[in-house]
């Protein structure tokens, strides 16, 4: 059964069409990674996913149900109320600049939506949280403030965060790039182990051998729509010249 | 008169212009937010109406102000209103002015607000009011409380202008003793009362300031 499943996506932004028929499929466990040129439409694609932007056209489908969709007339059906709550509780988003809430404690970021907005119980949140933390390797960072952490500890914090609502799928968007080199092994560890735990991911990145390492399956996308998909072998050896044109100039 | 009379007399204005400063802030503050979200509404027509309102309050002078307050009522339907008026009216102007100060100190301090954190609060499950209440408006306050201490400042300063409805504040005891003793000492007094108050509320907001440092 498909976790996610967006289906002949259309968005633009006034005249221009960034998205242009897009349509893919995230399994149980299963991990994607989308790569692509700088202007491509790959965060955009995500941020239809989570419901930060509407799509234009097509449908998104979580867990067999049709979450939102364009209907004939053209009109947006996007879920309101109980239904929207149990559709945002499937998926969870990692950004690119963390986005922690800079006046809440590490624990706090952690433990406050999980508390105020799932109303789980706080001796049971606080545990989890503590695990989290400890597999994230910040064990002793829990009343630290994030201006007192480093881009990478920042970016563990708000892996834990999403990952404390239990979410079925975790979208990352480039989660890597606002950090420096040598930070930036510490996040990809975490989300490789985030893989052995069969969690969902759909990752954004410009770290290749990130992607064909972790990945199951790979899409490039490039001004809008997918150009080459498959398996991440597959892809990496595909003769697709804006492709290669495009690692060509990653390896320089 | 002597000094010990001087100075009771003085330290009693003193106490009304806090009452007029205390209530102003106590009506401003919230009223300022309230108003604030209409600057920033969606609604075309509150929004004209709101942008009005501020630009009338902030580009006429208070003491125009009070005076149209108090005596617009009688003037403008024959009302005779009694006694306690003159204060109420003192209160009211006040408070719709400083309202219309704090809405743009709001409003800047909302729209600065990056766009980022109001998306991974959507993310994280939190309401449209929860993440105003719990992510959004604390941080505003820190951003917004060095522009609020320079306007809670110069409120202390403009308690004054009640002396033109001839209220009993300091400022307008100050004048009758000197006007009465022919003598310069109670605008001197006044001007100490005004500074010490203004040392003790600077001191205040540095205080909460302090206590809001711990993050940036
Ligand atoms: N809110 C917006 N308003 C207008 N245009 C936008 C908006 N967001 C994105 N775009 C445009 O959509 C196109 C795709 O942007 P997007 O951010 O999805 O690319 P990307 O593949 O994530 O690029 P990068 O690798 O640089 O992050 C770009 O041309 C961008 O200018
Ligand atoms: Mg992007």
């Amino acid at each position: 059964m498909p976790l996610l499943e967006m289906k002949h996506i259309r968005k633009r932004f006034d005249e221009n069409e960034v998205i242009r028929d897009i349509s893919l499929r995230v399994d149980k466990g299963e991990i994607l990674s989308i790569i692509g040129p700088s202007g491509s439409g790959k965060s955009t694609m995500l941020r239809c996913a989570t419901m930060l932007e509407t799509i234009d056209s097509g449908e998104i489908w979580y867990m067999d149900e049709r979450a939102a969709y364009v209907d004939a007339k053209g009109s947006k059906v996007y879920p309101r109320g109980e239904e929207q709550k149990k559709v945002r509780s499937y998926f969870g988003l990692v950004f690119q600049n963390f986005n922690l809430f800079p006046h809440y404690s590490v624990m706090k970021n952690i433990t406050d939506p999980p508390i105020h907005n799932q109303k789980r119980q706080k001796a049971e949140v606080y545990e989890e949280a503590r695990m989290l933390l400890k597999k994230m390797g910040l064990e002793d960072k829990e009343n630290a403030y994030p201006c007192q952490l480093s881009g990478g500890q920042c970016q563990r914090v708000a892996i834990a965060r999403a990952l404390a609502l239990n979410p079925q799928i975790l979208f990352f968007d480039e989660p890597t790039s606002a950090l420096d080199p040598e930070l930036t092994g510490e996040v990809l560890k975490v989300i490789r182990s985030l893989a052995d735990l069969h969690i969902a991911m759909v990752i954004v990145t410009h770290e290749m051998n990130f992607a064909r390492e972790i990945s199951d399956h790979i899409i490039f996308m490039d001004q809008g729509v997918v150009a080459v998909e498959g398996k991440p072998e597959d892809v990496f050896n595909a003769e697709h010249a804006r492709m290669r044109a495009f690692l060509g100039k990653l390896e320089h | 008169m002597s000094f010990q009379v001087m100075m009771h007399e003085l330290g009693e204005g003193m106490l009304k212009s806090m009452g007029i400063f205390s209530l102003t802030l106590l009506f401003a503050l919230p009223l300022g937010l309230l108003v604030s979200f209409g600057r920033m509404s969606k609604n075309r027509l509150l929004k004209g109406v709101v942008w009005t309102y501020i630009s009338i309050m902030r580009g006429t002078p208070l003491m125009l102000q009070l005076l149209a307050v108090y005596f617009g009522p009688f003037y403008l339907a024959g009302l005779k209103l009694g006694s306690n008026w003159r204060f109420t009216a003192i209160i009211l102007a006040f408070s719709v002015n400083y309202a219309a100060y704090f809405a743009e100190i709001y409003r800047s301090g909302i729209e600065s607000m990056p766009p980022g954190q109001y998306e991974a609060a959507q993310l994280l499950g939190y309401t449209k009011v929860s993440t105003f209440m719990r992510i959004i408006f604390p941080q505003v306050i820190k951003r917004i409380l060095p522009a609020v201490t320079n306007e809670v400042i110069t409120l202390i300063k403009d308690t004054s202008l009640a002396f033109s409805l001839a209220y009993a504040e300091m400022f307008t005891i100050a004048k009758q003793i000197a006007a009465k003793e022919t003598s310069f000492m109670p605008f001197l007094a006044a001007a100490v009362f005004y500074y010490v108050f203004n040392a003790l509320i600077a001191f205040l907001m540095e205080r909460i300031e302090k206590a809001m440092a711990y993050y940036t």
